[in-house]
């Protein structure tokens, strides 16, 4: 018998005392300990981004993080993102933009877009796509989930700040991110 | 208000409200399958097989059943022997003995991944130990992994009881059937011929790609009821494959639909449904089983690779009159790959007087295979789309000027069945023709554009509907079709455009087997069509009894009421103040009680639906990779109830239809061992991958259907496999015949055709 744990962590803004196997990763931690089923497994390998939260500020595969390294860490799930009935400017968007179909992979990617526009809030579509380019989607082809983050940067997140979202062509962006990654 | 191409003017069909269950879906709070947990469920893991093709000579499982924790272990001995009977499950029939034998082996495994045995413990982790502590014993037989070979005399062959009609009674096989389509005599026609080109092409098994796994709860109670809970593509399907596996009738089992992760066809059949039931009827407890992402691709239904020989013969004036193909499919360990609807599809885009086509379903030690959006067309049309390109060349016609010569229209002869009625394939070329993008110009070295076309039958089948509405005048409209995109709202949409009330008024709901009548899969492009006819149908039995309870207030016959823009009124005026359902609804208990309309339809008059897809892209010279820079489609979608999630619809496909040009293949090495099972090996696009995707809506209504809907699901994925090719090839000069046009597989065709114009250069000199 495996003994486990206690945790101590900050869960959407709540401090959270939990129970977990040293086996068991964040994303069982979130879906099977603590009921936060949000958060979507399509891989448990990093390679689908079904299952991303926020980790002190940064997007975290939590299927490759252990339940017991949450300790001391503010993590930020989908279930934390609206303000309580108010959804999220993303969330909206998304909904506006008809972003999901089958809606498995947009906790994720609206985690990660999250995490982007937190840094970044006035991200080009190169930006966005390169920062999206984790998270899998089966269903959309990814066009109206760009054009929902390019959206809810230029008319939410990031309007405050300035102007609007520079729009190249998507070829010429990513071979410019290529070229960067390159060098 | 949106105009309709049939004349018709609606309010609420052809705008974009937001889904109903969207809310849902970006808190986090919408329940997929892996989200239900019930007090004292027990967590299932299937065993699989480590080998491509081997006898089981013994499994001993009392290792296992000693690990603490450990409460039921199940084998094929557990599950009762069927006879060899087809069962209907959505569009495909499906065989019950071997589905059986695919959901547990019995005697034999069949491919790599193929489930041996299952176990319930108290915990996932112990259930993987459990898994590693049964011991089997195989005799390891030497696989065949390639259509080619599985077809040779003295292949290694994988089920002992296949026969075909051709090789008689006595004739052990891996051809489980051969299929022919003729119209005319093709050797006159390819005698007329000027032009006539012919390749072999190959095409490589590629899995739906779903992001959610496969996955089921299964809760059996005392009293002989099972309830299952499952992300599924349609829960009649489960429910009468999971009576049938199991051996109790199909009245004992509810299936509660979970929402669901994608399916793309590959959810319209059965693996663990089956095994929670039988699991939590040894144990008493709710059983959980879910998937990995390595056992949905080791071992879930991909669609077939295969192996194509495409000839068609054109005049010097570009007019098509001959064509020739010959396929032969990977069905997987059991007969059923869709080669059937690949030659049915081969052909059809085109207006072709002299057509033979063969048609061979094999099995080969690889995964059954199930549907893939439009199963078995882009495998085919990568063929036939390739040789037509290469034919306008030919011909020195531009591609787009060549199909609009030989375009099927109303009237053409399909490959089987009555002629084509009213379809939109010259649509399509036409948008496509007018488009901006089509009009740019492409520049730049390395980079050529390509156009392809496709076609897809679309299905109609039963669907159930039935509306209720409520005392504050809002309704519900309760389906047995399951959302995987958008299809909540439409339904919605097309009760409240009947109806003359709010979208928002209207409140679409999934319900389970018990709940609704019968309801065919989500899938073969039928949701909008048929399960919206049968909204439709409902609600004018709304508008009919509306009107009873109008006539009654108002000391009238029914038939002297009409309802016109969402108002009661005499049909002869009388001073009377017109009425909406609002105002009816608070009135309906002192009017005769509660309103229900039903329909059911069994929906026929189908309408087939076709792509025009254009691709611009570069290649790199030293690297044989491909980006995408542009893509448009163009498609006939009768009606666009929703126009976001049509376009949904044809950006996805479009989409999965360039990653199967690309990077996705099932990758076995020579054991048969799959060596690609993550998503990592298992090359999907990502959103770097791919451009902004556009999209032009061709709306010719289908004749028959109240509102003119026609399936739009699965016809994008068709053309793209050959568009990209045909770019490749005004990019490099090399024609592309093998999927997926990978880096080292292009690399290589291009320092192939680079080497031999440099020997031809050196002879030069
Ligand atoms: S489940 Fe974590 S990346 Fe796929
Ligand atoms: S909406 Fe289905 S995977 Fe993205």
């Amino acid at each position: 018998m495996v003994h486990k744990v206690i945790v101590e962590t900050t869960i959407n803004g709540d401090p959270v005392e939990l129970l977990c196997e040293p086996r068991q990763s964040l994303l069982e931690v979130l879906r099977d300990e603590l009921d936060l089923t949000g958060s979507k497994e399509g891989c448990l390998t990093g390679d689908c981004g079904a299952c991303t939260v926020i980790v002190d500020g940064r997007a975290v595969c939590s299927c490759l993080m252990l339940g017991a390294e949450a300790a001391g860490k503010h993590i930020t799930t989908v279930e934390g993102l609206a303000n309580g009935a108010t959804l999220h400017v993303l969330q909206q968007k998304f909904l506006e933009h008809a972003s999901l179909q089958c809606g498995i992979c947009t906790p994720g990617f609206l985690m990660s877009a999250k995490a982007l526009l937190d840094h970044n809030p006035n991200p080009t579509e190169g930006e966005i796509r390169y920062a999206l380019a984790g998270n899998l989607c089966r269903c959309t082809g990814y066009d109206k989930i760009v054009k929902a983050v390019v959206d809810a940067a230029r008319h939410g997140v990031g309007a405050s700040q300035h102007g609007k979202v520079p729009t190249e062509s998507t070829a010429e962006v990513t071979r410019d991110i290529l070229e960067r990654e390159k060098r | 208000m949106a105009a309709s191409t049939n004349g018709t003017e609606y309010k609420i069909i052809g705008t974009r409200p937001i889904r109903h269950d969207g809310v849902d879906k970006v808190t986090g709070r919408a329940k997929y399958g892996a989200d239900y947990t019930f007090p004292g469920m027990l967590f299932g893991k299937v065993l699989r097989s480590p080998h491509a093709h081997a006898l089981i000579k013994s499994i001993n499982t009392e290792k296992a059943r000693a690990l603490p924790g450990v409460k039921a272990i199940v084998t094929s001995a557990d599950l009762p022997k069927l006879a060899d009977k087809m069962e209907a499950a959505g569009e495909q029939a499906i065989n019950l003995n071997h589905l059986s034998m695919n959901i547990l082996a019995r005697g034999k495994v069949l491919y790599d991944g193929h489930a041996v045995a299952a176990v319930a413990a108290t915990s996932g982790h112990i259930a993987d130990e459990a898994l590693r502590l049964i011991e089997v014993e195989y005799e390891v037989l030497p696989p065949v992994m390639l259509v080619d070979d599985a077809m040779k005399p003295g292949a290694p062959i994988l089920l002992d009881s296949l026969r075909n009609k051709e090789d008689g009674p006595d004739q052990q096989t891996n051809v489980a059937a051969h299929m022919q389509f003729k119209r005319g005599d093709v050797n006159e026609g390819f005698k007329q011929a000027d032009y006539i080109i012919e390749r072999e092409f190959k095409t490589a098994m590629v899995h739906q790609g779903y992001i959610e796994p496969h996955n089921a709860v299964g809760i059996y109670n005392a009293d002989g009821h099972a309830t299952i809970y499952c992300s599924t593509q349609g829960t009649f399907v489960v429910r009468s494959l999971t009576a049938a596996v199991l051996g109790i009738s199909e009245g004992k089992i509810k299936v509660v639909p979970a929402e669901i992760g994608g399916g793309f066809g590959g959810k319209t059949t059965v693996y663990l449904e089956p095994l929670s039931v039988l699991l939590s009827k040894l144990t008493g407890s709710p059983v959980k089983l879910t998937m990995t992402r390595a056992e949905v691709l080791r071992a879930t239904g991909p669609t077939s690779g295969s192996t194509i020989r495409c000839k068609m013969g054109a005049t010097k004036d570009g007019m098509l009159v001959a064509g020739q193909c010959w396929l032969a499919y990977e069905a997987g360990a059991f007969p059923g790959s869709p080669v059937g609807a690949g030659a049915m599809t081969i052909l059809s885009p085109y207006n072709i007087p002299n057509i033979l086509v063969d048609a061979y379903d094999v099995v080969v030690n690889r995964p059954k295979t199930a549907a893939y959006r439009a199963p078995g067309a882009s495998n085919a049309a990568m063929a036939s789309e390739t040789v037509v390109d290469e034919l306008a060349e030919k011909c020195g016609l531009d591609p787009i000027e060549f199909r609009l010569k030989n375009a099927s229209h109303d009237g053409t002869p399909q490959t089987v069945g009555p002629p084509f009625k009213k379809i939109g394939m010259i649509e399509t070329l036409e948008a496509i023709k007018n488009s901006e993008h089509y009009k740019s110009k492409l520049t730049g070295p390395n980079r050529g554009r390509g156009v392809a076309s496709g076609f897809w039958f679309n299905v109609g089948l039963q669907s159930s509907a039935t509306i209720n509405v409520h005392t504050d005048g809002t309704v519900s409209v309760v389906i047995g079709s399951v959302d995987i995109g958008g299809t909540r709202a439409a339904q919605a949409m097309i009760a409240a455009e009947v109806l003359g009330v709010d979208i928002n008024d209207v409140r679409p709901v999934v319900a389970d087997t018990d709940s609704i009548g019968h309801t065919d899969v989500t899938g073969g492009s039928r949701t909008c069509f048929a399960t919206g006819w049968a909204v439709y149908e409902a609600a004018q039995d709304i508008v009919r009894q509306l009107k009873e309870r109008a006539a009654k207030l108002w000391e009238k016959k029914p038939e002297e009421v009409v309802f016109a823009n969402g108002m009661l009124s005499p049909a002869s005026g009388n001073g009377v103040k017109p009425m909406s359902l609002k105002e009816l609804a608070p009135r309906l208990a002192r009017t005769g009680g509660p309103i229900v309309g039903r329909a059911t339809i069994n929906a026929r008059g189908v309408g087939p639906a076709f792509a025009t897809t254009l691709v611009d892209l570069e290649v790199d010279p030293d690297t044989g990779k491909v980006q995408i820079l542009r893509v448009t489609v163009a498609q006939d979608v009768g009606k666009a109830i929703h126009p976001a999630y049509v376009e949904g619809q044809m950006q996805g496909g479009t989409a999965q239809g360039i990653g199967w040009a690309l990077n996705e293949e099932y990758f076995y090495d020579d054991k048969g061992i799959l060596r690609n099972t993550g998503l990592l090996d298992y090359r999907m696009p990502t959103c770097l991958d791919l451009p902004a995707m556009e999209t032009i809506m061709v709306e010719v209504p289908t004749p028959g259907h109240p509102l003119g809907v026609r399936g739009v699901g699965e016809v994008p994925i068709v053309p793209p496999p050959a568009a990209v090719a045909n770019a490749i090839y005004r990019a490099t000069g090399v024609r592309m015949l093998e999927l997926p046009m990978s880096p080292p597989r292009l690399l290589k065709a291009m320092l192939k055709k680079r080497a031999a114009s440099d020997s031809q250069a050196a002879a030069a000199d």
